[in-house]
This record gives structure tokens, C-alpha cells and sequence, in this order.
């Protein structure tokens, strides 16, 4: 019905006289989105397919093919092919009507309710969502900034950095040292550099078995920290080291023409070294006003923004409450915000917010792991309310479901940001 | 109270009494609770400079068993209470500082109690700061409750709404493919109602075990199930 719907809809313009759609196209209400990943794309989608025509969407997004950060630490080890975390926008234009810009959004006019696009080009707006990711705060790891990612790549945001990272571990030298500064709290993906280093000691233990890897991390403790040690112990025993900040993991500079990072004063040589420096909500939101420090502070019910109530902000760069920084949470954010949108400019129903994620976890071969919750929100901010996480010593047959739940999960997603 | 309710209390108070627990919508507010915290400071330091006083410190409590403060000698009470099972989470710190000798007799904390709920939901939030962060540890210690949506007197008189199904439906999208598939998780469109409403109580009510299930479907109510079985059923409508 919702695709007769649409059809019907093309093939009426298409019948009746142009003056008529141009007038009905003037009169929408118009939703413009910045940033086309799993906040953005799913909130674009969802207000397209839901309002069945009466709300024009932009998506705008620089990227003409979209690599998902989720999953690109399996292609490090092996278990995915690049291409296979590539997508494109081409569904979202054909089926859904979104008018895809591939620009990147430079301004935003609060009261003229415009926003700028590189090119020049300025689109109005009714509302306005923001889903930008993260950007990396100046400074956060002394001697490193984005002129030297390709030495030290961070492989934080998906696609090229993380072809160069692979390509850099199997170019490491026998025996050599893989080195990864951790980020401080708060970061996208919060298990993401430990799952990262269980990938790079999986394909290390294929090509490089005396290879070491060396965490150096400000944090004391990390996401499902009982689950990957007790992995690490099991298949990569010996290979994996972590500095935590009794011992200065907290204290760390970088030389990537020398290639040595200085770890509270002792001088260590690496081989290759992924520097995940400290982050921040993607830059846009900061020029648009909305962010209080680092972050971009939002409403619990809806995602709005607290500086400004035509603007929302979705996924890592918000500011919620107690949803870890994650693709899943910004899936379940956009929906909430694609339902509340539409009943503001379209008067449909809006349902009370509900909110989950799950991150899963791959340590080795068939051995995965999930943490989860639920989440609502409150006066204060989005709390969780009840949750899950994977047990120490689960046996084999279970960790192999969960993996291939995540497989699963992996098309889900997909589907439901693309189409 | 409902059922899972019910249970929730079983598990996690473990044959102790209980206050009101903080529901969703009643969370404190951690600047207030700072300054009721000064009831405490006599005896309770907490933070980054913080060590055991007459009292232990207090930093990561939620989530911990009761008396495993590491160098903090407690009272046989407060042993014998973390031994039977009695662990920190809001609901728990809520019935104990009502009335700390209700829920640990014999306990050395002279502390007669707090009556005002929103007092202890802000001292709560207060004590929150100091222990992992959900955002940054999705494995730690809920901050609230769920609502329990059966209660809804709006969501009450939808009946089997395919048009609330399909909002709903979008948690499901994130997994389940909404054209079907079926890749490590199983297609859930094109069920018959029933089969659907069946699966799903039995998730509900945990006779039918996955974690993710058992979260998702725990806090939907029968109407909302009804909704969505109305809506996989016929999606295409």
C-alpha cells in the first residue's frame, strides 16, 4: 500500500498539470538533514516513507558511497570484505523521494531558517536535523593532528583511514608493535578499540604471530573489559599489553615522523600506531550554536535540540542522557525524531519515545559478545531502565549465535538506514 | 505492580523491604543532591580524592554487592546483608536510606532515614556521578525503571493499532528486515497474529529465553504487542 501510494503519487504528477505540483511542492513542509549515516539516513528515510509524500526531505552528505564505522573492525580482521560496509543513497532518492545532495554543510541561518552548503547553495527549512558524527578535539593527544592521520591513522570514521590502518598491519615487520592510543570517555562505540585490538591480534595471529600490540589508555576500565580479557587470554595469549593510567596511559605525545609515542616519559617504538584522540560532535553543530562544550545537548522526548526547537541532533554528537555514542542508538533515536517531526508538521499521531541499543562484540573467529538496554526518557535526560550483557565463559555454541546474530543485525540495519 | 515488576523486586531486593523504587519519570537531581549530600560528608567521602571514613567511600556503589568496600571493616549486619545478596542499585539505595534500619538491622550507620522521595532521588542522582556512566559503559547499572506501559491509560485504548504497530515495528527494523530475510535472526513478517502475540508473552513473561527478546518484550504492554502483531501481519497494508 505504501508503494501503490507512492506510485500513485509519481504517476498523478506526471498526468497532471506542472503548475499544480509546483504549488503543492512550495506549500510542504520542508526537513532538511545533515549527515547520512545511521541517525541521519534512518531519520530521512523514515519521515519520507511515513509521510507518503507531504513532507520534502533533503539528505545532505559528502559521501557518495557510505562505509559503515560499525563492523570495519571484522574487516581488519578479515572477516568482511571492504565493499561489503559500502552504501550508497541511490534507494533513498528512487524509492523514498529524498532530494540527496552529496555537499558538505557549511552554515546554518537559525533565523532565516536556512542552512549553507559549500557550494553556496542555501536551503530553507521547517526543521532541521543534525546527525553529523564525531570530529576530534585539538590537542587531545599531543604531536598528533589530522596532517599526520595517514602515519598514525585514527580509523575512527570509516572507509579510506580504515583501508590504511589494514594495510599497515599487514605491512608490520615480524615480530613488530601495534600500538593504539585509546580515547578518553566520552567516544563513539564504546567496546569499538577493544574489539578493534581483538581484530588486529586475530590477523596478526594469521601473518605475524610474534607481532605485539600495545593499548595505551587514559581510562581505568573499559566496555565488557571481563569479556575481551578473558578472550585475549584465550586466543592471543601473550600478544596484547594495556597501559591504563597508573602506569601513565594518561600521559601520552606522539612523533609520527619518528614513529614513537612517549608514554609518561619512556620513549617506545612502534610500527604502526592508531591514535583515537579525544571527540566531539561533528563540527556543523558547533557552527550551528547547538552544543554546550563538546557536546550537543537534546530533549529526552524527542532528540530536539535545548538551544533550539526547529533543531535536533542525533547520534554521537547529542548530548542525551545515558545511551552510549553508538550506530544503533542513533538508529533508535532518528525514529523517535522522524515520529515527532512528522506529528509537528503534519499533525500525524506521535507515540511516546522508546530508546535501545546493542553493541556486539566479535573477539575471535564464532566468539561473539553484546551488551544492550532499554532506555526512556525522563525530565532529565534519556535513562536506562534495564539491560543485558554476555557472561564470562559462556560456551562456544552461544558465542557462535551471537556473532551471527550481529551478521544479522548488520543487514537489519543496513536495510533500514538505506532501504 | 505486575508481574514483572514483581519479580524484578524478588530478584534484585532479595527478601528485603522496599520502598518506591525511582520510576522513569522521577529521577533526582544530581546539583540538589550535592548539597543533601552534606548529611553524609560526616561520615561518607566520595569522588576522586575520596578514602573509607567512619563510614565507606562511596564512589561506583551502584551496581556493587552490599559491605565489598575493599579495607572498610563492617558490621557483622552489613556482612550477613551483602552475603544474602543485597546489592546497590537505585531501587535498593531508595529503601535503605528511607530507613537504613529497616533494611540492614543492626547496621553501625546512625542515620535515622530520609522521608522526602524527591530528596533521596536527588541524593541518588548525586551518588550516580560517582559510579560508571551507562553512556560510557552500556553494561552498568540502569539509572530508572521502566515504565510499565500496561499502566497507559492513552496506550489502554488502542486496540491491536497497526498505525501504533507500525511506529513500534521500528525497534524490530533495527534486527528483524523489514522485507523479510532471514540472517542470523529471524524473519517476523507475514506471522499470523496470534503466532506473534504468543512468541511475544512468552518473552514477556521469560518462558521463552533471549536476552534482547526478554528486554524488548518485557517492557511492551499487551496493547502494544496487539499493535504489532496487527501490523506484521500485514505490513504491506
Amino acid at each position: 500500500m505504501k508503494f501503490n501510494r507512492r506510485t500513485f503519487v509519481a504517476t498523478a504528477g506526471a498526468v497532471l498539470a506542472a503548475p499544480m505540483v509546483q504549488a503543492a511542492a512550495h506549500g510542504m513542509p520542508r526537513v532538511v538533514v545533515v549527515g547520512g549515516g545511521a541517525g541521519g539516513a534512518t531519520a530521512a528515510r523514515y519521515i519520507a516513507k511515513d509521510s507518503k509524500g507531504e513532507i520534502d526531505v533533503t539528505l545532505i552528505e559528502p559521501s557518495r558511497t557510505y562505509y559503515t564505522c560499525f563492523f570495519s573492525n571484522l574487516y581488519l580482521g578479515g572477516f568482511r570484505e571492504l565493499d561489503s560496509l559500502a552504501h550508497t543513497y541511490g534507494t533513498l532518492a528512487s524509492e523514498y523521494g529524498i532530494n540527496v545532495v552529496h555537499d558538505y554543510a557549511v552554515g546554518v541561518d537559525r533565523d532565516a531558517k536556512t542552512v549553507t552548503l559549500a557550494s553556496g547553495a542555501s536551503l530553507p527549512y521547517d526543521k532541521l536535523i543534525l546527525s553529523p558524527g564525531i570530529d576530534f578535539v585539538d590537542g587531545a593527544v599531543p604531536g598528533w593532528d589530522v596532517s599526520v592521520q595517514n602515519k598514525m591513522p585514527h580509523a575512527f570514521k570509516a572507509g579510506s583511514q580504515t583501508e590504511l590502518l589494514k594495510a599497515q598491519v599487514m605491512a608490520m615487520p615480524e615480530g613488530g608493535t601495534f600500538a593504539m592510543i585509546a580515547p578518553p570517555n566520552p567516544y563513539r562505540c564504546p567496546p569499538g578499540p577493544y574489539e578493534r585490538v581483538s581484530m588486529v591480534a586475530w590477523q596478526l595471529k594469521q601473518t605475524n604471530p610474534t607481532a605485539k600490540i600495545l593499548i595505551v589508555d587514559p581510562k581505568e576500565k573499559f566496555s565488557k573489559q571481563g569479556l575481551f580479557e578473558e578472550g585475549w587470554q584465550k586466543h592471543y595469549g601473550g600478544m596484547i599489553e594495556r597501559i591504563g593510567p597508573d602506569f601513565g596511559g594518561n600521559n601520552v605525545s606522539v612523533d609520527a615522523d619518528a614513529m614513537t609515542i612517549d608514554i609518561d616519559g619512556s620513549v617506545e617504538n612502534v610500527d604502526v600506531c592508531n591514535v583515537i584522540p579525544a571527540m566531539k560532535a561533528g563540527h556543523i553543530a558547533e557552527v550551528a550554536g547547538v552544543t554546550d562544550g563538546n557536546w550537543a545537548p537534546v530533549n529526552p522526548t524527542d532528540m530536539s535540540s535545548k538551544a533550539d526547537p526547529d533543531i535536533y541532533v542525533l547520534g554521537d554528537a547529542s548530548q542525551q542522557g545515558d545511551m552510549p555514542k553508538s550506530g544503533f542508538s542513533a538508529n533508535s533515536q532518528a525514529k523517535v525524531c522522524a515520529n515527532a517531526i512528522r506529528g509537528a508538521l503534519t499533525e500525524s499521531r506521535v507515540f511516546p519515545a522508546k530508546y535501545t541499543n546493542t553493541c556486539w562484540s566479535l573477539i575471535a573467529v564464532d566468539d561473539g559478545v553484546k551488551v544492550g538496554a532499554s532506555y526512556e526518557p525522563t525530565e532529565e535526560k534519556i535513562a536506562s531502565v534495564e539491560g543485558f550483557v554476555s557472561q564470562t565463559g559462556e560456551d562456544a555454541a552461544l558465542r557462535k549465535a551471537t556473532y551471527e546474530e550481529s551478521v544479522g543485525w548488520y543487514a537489519g540495519i543496513t536495510a533500514d538506514m538505506f532501504g | 505492580m505486575t508481574a514483572r515488576t514483581a519479580s524484578l523486586t524478588v530478584a534484585l531486593v532479595a527478601g528485603f523491604g522496599l520502598a518506591g523504587p525511582a520510576p522513569a519519570d522521577d529521577i533526582g537531581d544530581a546539583a540538589r543532591g550535592e548539597a543533601l549530600f552534606g548529611l553524609c560528608k560526616g561520615c561518607h567521602q566520595v569522588g576522586a580524592d575520596a578514602s573509607n571514613r567512619i563510614g565507606p567511600i562511596l564512589n561506583n556503589i551502584f551496581g556493587r554487592r552490599a559491605a565489598t568496600v575493599e579495607g572498610f571493616r563492617y558490621s557483622k549486619a552489613f556482612d550477613r546483608a551483602g552475603s544474602k545478596g543485597l546489592e546497590w542499585h537505585a531501587d535498593t539505595l531508595h529503601a535503605f536510606l528511607e530507613s537504613p534500619r529497616a533494611i540492614v538491622p543492626g547496621t553501625r550507620m546512625s542515620f535515622r532515614g530520609m522521608d522526602d522521595a524527591q530528596e533521596r532521588a536527588d541524593l541518588i542522582a548525586y551518588l550516580r556521578t560517582f559510579s560508571a556512566s551507562p553512556a560510557n559503559y552500556p553494561e552498568s547499572d540502569p539509572t530508572a525503571r521502566p515504565t510499565d506501559h500496561d499502566l497507559d491509560p492513552a496506550i489502554l485504548a488502542i486496540e491491536g493499532d497497526a498505525e501504533y504497530g507500525a511506529y513500534l515495528s521500528s525497534e524490530c527494523t533495527t534486527c528483524h528486515q523489514a522485507k523479510g530475510g532471514d540472517e542470523g535472526i529471524p524473519s517476523i513478517v507475514y506471522w499470523p497474529e496470534e503466532d506473534f502475540v504468543v512468541a511475544m508473552h512468552a518473552y514477556k513473561t521469560g518462558s521463552r529465553t533471549h536476552p534482547v527478546m526478554n528486554m524488548v518484550a518485557g517492557r511492551l504492554g499487551e496493547e502494544e504487542i496487539a499493535a504489532l502483531a496487527a501490523y506484521f501481519a500485514a505490513p504491506d497494508d
